[in-house]
């Protein structure tokens, strides 16, 4: 399993590898979301919450439909299906590969951009804790959909529309606690339903990967 | 070592293979013939548990299948070393030292899978092969896109180092491998146009 992830990594970071592409394009948001809204710091500061967590849901979304479609054109689904390696820890190492080249480098750009944005002081540390519990869930999610749509030419747009309903609840818990945790209130609450989700989807959907998987490679 | 009794198969819910049986000794291979479309793809993969067959059995040792296709799985940013060291880990043996040799990589260990020609990607796939450690090997075409040289070096290693270790391999192709194997022809076994088995696909 370890070699699978190692591989998937060592793919990503080189010549024509998606890491950096959603790192790049979250960048580029929330850049340029200062300029659309005007030098307005309290603006700013009231929206900086939503911008960073809905940027990081786009740019994780990005890159998404890499995560198998590779693999499949070239054959290397097939005879992963038929080593000894199952298909459920597959997609587990798929997800982590995904977090770890998309999730985790925009958790840890997200304090500096939060900076552009004029976020508040005591939001900071509830912006990286969200980002860290929240990351995770949106690539098990997306790999999920990427198997749902492994097979289809041109996938991309229906594995958006699969994939963003289901990246609400993370959104809305994630944004909320660093709201509270900007205006001084406790977000525990929020952090705790989000980490809930984290944990149910990596609970059940390597599985549910796994069967969508088997089915799409007949 | 691999039984295959009244095995049914079909290919996007359309039925096209019904009642194959053979049965293959170890150490032994079996080639499969026939006309394009006849269902040797789909025979393997069903074989290869890459899908469900809709009637039949096969019985070989559990978690000794290989399956190999004209995709190769090589992926064009990794080396050729790095290809099949993946394998090798993935499967849990050890890369062979002498395997490079054998396909005529040796000279290609450090090339980038992307920069390897059609035949030198074919060869670098049928290495796995080798690499892999399994027993009962389904090849899909293995020969298509090697010269003449490259399809006996593979015939070699198929006959004196897999057959000969007790493995076994169904092959489909077309050409001639110069193997001692039977040949089985598939064109009896197709399945008639309205074969009942299908049906259950709407509920996938």
């Amino acid at each position: 399993m370890i070699a699978l992830l190692l591989r998937d990594l060592r793919l990503a970071f080189r010549a024509g590898g998606g890491f950096g592409l959603g790192l790049a394009f979250f960048l580029i948001v929330v850049v340029l979301v200062p300029f659309g809204v005007g030098p307005e710091t309290e603006l700013l500061s009231r929206i900086a919450p939503g911008i960073l967590w809905v940027a990081s849901l786009l740019a994780a979304l990005l890159s998404l439909d890499r995560i198998f479609a590779l693999d499949f054109e070239d054959g290397s689904l097939s005879l992963l299906a038929t080593s000894p390696l199952p298909m459920e820890g597959a997609a587990l190492m798929k997800a982590l590969a995904h977090w770890i080249t998309t999730g985790l480098p925009l958790t840890l750009a997200a304090p500096a951009l939060g900076f552009l944005l004029s976020l508040a002081p005591e939001a900071y540390a509830y912006l990286l804790i969200s980002l860290l519990l929240g990351t995770p869930a949106l690539s098990m999610i997306g790999t999920f959909g990427a198997a749902l749509t492994v097979g289809i030419r041109r996938g991309g747009l229906l594995l958006s529309l699969l994939v963003l309903p289901l990246y609400v609840p993370t959104l809305i818990f994630g944004a909320e606690a660093v709201r509270r945790g900007a205006d001084g209130l406790d977000p525990a609450g929020a952090l705790m339903l989000m980490a809930g989700i984290t944990a149910g989807c990596f609970a059940l959907l390597p599985f549910a990967t796994a069967a969508v998987l088997r089915i799409n490679l007949r | 070592m691999l039984r295959v009794r009244n095995l049914s198969c079909a290919r996007g819910g359309v039925p096209v293979l019904s009642d194959v049986g053979f049965e293959v000794a170890a150490g032994h291979a079996i080639v499969l013939r026939g006309p394009n479309g006849v269902g040797k793809t789909t025979l393997l993969r069903t074989l290869a548990g890459l899908q469900p067959a809709i009637g039949g059995e096969v019985d070989y040792p559990e978690d000794e299948g290989a399956y190999a296709s004209h995709a190769d799985g090589i992926k064009t940013a990794l080396t050729v070393t790095e290809n099949l060291k993946f394998w090798a880990d993935v499967h849990g043996t050890a890369l062979p030292d002498a395997i490079l040799e054998t396909f005529d990589l040796a000279d290609l260990r450090d090339r980038l899978g992307g920069t390897l020609s059609a035949g030198q990607k074919r060869r670098l796939g049928l290495a796995r092969l080798g690499v892999i450690g399994r027993k009962v090997l389904f090849l899909d075409e293995p020969t298509v896109s090697l010269d003449r040289f490259s399809v006996k070096l593979f015939a070699a290693w198929l006959q004196n180092t897999h057959l000969a270790a007790g493995g076994v391999a169904v092959i489909a192709t077309h050409i001639d491998l110069g193997l001692a194997a039977p040949e089985l022809d598939l064109t009896p076994f197709k399945a008639a146009a309205d074969a009942d088995g299908g049906s259950d696909e709407a509920f996938l």
